[in-house]
């Protein structure tokens, strides 16, 4: 061992060579930091995946309303489960959320006032989804409705369509 | 009354006595500090503190109000937990048990709800003092930044919790709450999902809320508060009011 290694070596002891590059310890900590960053880094996103469900026991968003003649001309009706309303007007048949797009609470069908109304926070529409008052920011959305090839509706929920569009039967 | 004094006194002697707390009686200031240096639970509180500081008026002791009612929250949980299945038949007819057929079931939910309802109040009290008093100023910032943490595990608590009666009142409650969650720009929809464990408060929801309510948060709320306590002795105790009134 040299001298200038030992331990509180005075100033006057001489430098030892400069060398190029990283000394060993510096080289090992980083290699070390930069291998217990990439496992955080892996591990944090293995645990988001592990977090985020593959499978949902959800009900599905697409399903049969029935036959389109058990909805008489100018009604409205809530389907519970799905929480959706089949308007069918002279124009024909459309969907409409029943999920209120302010906080997401269930809207009900008032046939006497002719409005959906929300119980939670007041807001109302029209039975198109138009918003007539309210905090809720945008109008109930409208569904992709059709037919299956045995005449039943069938909506599907992961789908909005624009509310001009109508089913006609 | 003489010979219960002597018999503590004696007991502290002992060798058991002396193996468990490390020191024999506390008789000298020396060993009073020392009495509070090695004890696990004591070592972040101050050895001394101003006679000024203890006074109601310095702090209406509103920490301490709070930390005792998450005490009595924690073993009134605990306690819930033993009847509780976090699933979602049982949930909700187990809550119903704990009201109408176990034995002091009703006292203990009820001193959990109140107790919590309580301790938002008293948490946010705290807050209210504290500010108002100005021990949010150095050298007190960091403490102030736990107690803000604090505040936000505590609302977090109330709210995980109030899903788990998986009443109606809890279904729209947690409903509304998540909605909120995710109108948050960009990631808010995604977190959503994750907390609820699907697109709509289920089954998934009740175990996690159960699980963030009865164990991460809890935890969380431990070691700040750990943190907090600890932090009020370090930053040179509590904020008291300079009485001027006196000097004049």
């Amino acid at each position: 061992m040299s001298e200038t290694e030992k331990p509180g070596s005075g100033p006057a002891s001489p430098e030892p060579p400069k060398k190029e590059g990283l000394a060993r310890r510096d080289f090992l900590n980083e290699v070390t930091l930069g291998a217990l960053g990439v496992a955080g880094l892996g591990s944090a996103v293995v645990t988001y995946q592990y977090f985020t469900p593959n499978v949902l026991f959800e009900p599905p968003t697409r399903f049969r309303a029935g036959n389109p003649d058990q909805y008489p001309v100018g009604t409205v009706q809530f389907l519970q489960d799905q929480q959706v309303y089949i308007v069918r007007t002279e124009a024909g048949f459309y969907a409409v959320s029943a999920v209120c797009t302010h906080l997401g609470c269930i809207t009900q069908w008032k046939p006497e006032d002719h409005f959906i109304e929300c119980p939670c926070h007041g807001s109302k529409f029209q039975q198109d989804g138009t918003k007539v008052a309210g905090p809720a920011p945008r109008p109930l959305p409208h569904f992709s409705i059709g037919l299956t090839a045995d005449g039943e509706l069938v909506v599907d929920k992961l789908e909005t369509i624009r509310a001009e569009q109508v089913l006609k039967v | 009354m003489a010979s219960a004094a002597t018999f503590l006194e004696q007991l502290r002697q002992t060798r058991v006595w002396k193996s468990i707390f490390r020191r024999g009686p506390a008789l000298t200031n020396r060993t009073r500090s020392l009495a509070v240096f090695g004890n696990l639970f004591l070592h972040f509180l101050p050895v001394k503190v101003r006679e000024k500081s203890l006074r109601a008026r310095a702090t209406y002791y509103l920490g301490s109000f709070s930390f005792v009612l998450f005490l009595a929250l924690t073993i009134s949980g605990i306690l819930l937990m033993f009847y509780y299945h976090p699933a979602v038949p049982q949930a909700y007819r187990d809550m119903k048990d704990l009201r109408f057929v176990v034995s002091n079931g009703v006292f203990l939910r009820n001193l959990h709800r109140l107790a919590a309802h309580l301790m938002v109040i008293a948490v946010f009290a705290h807050m209210f003092h504290v500010f108002y008093r100005g021990g949010y100023k150095p050298p007190h910032e960091f403490n102030w930044a736990v107690g803000v943490v604090l505040l936000l595990v505590t609302l977090f608590l109330s709210y995980t919790g109030y899903l788990l009666p998986w009443d109606q009142l809890a279904f729209w409650a947690i409903t509304v709450g998540s909605n909120i969650i995710s109108s948050m720009p960009v990631i808010g929809h995604r977190v959503r999902f994750l907390l609820l464990g699907g697109n709509l408060v289920g089954e998934n929801a009740l175990l996690r809320f159960y699980v963030l309510h009865c164990v991460v948060l809890p935890l969380a709320a431990v070691v700040l508060v750990g943190i907090h306590f600890w932090r009020v002795q370090k930053d040179g105790g509590l904020t008291v009011k300079e009485e001027r009134e006196r000097k004049e």
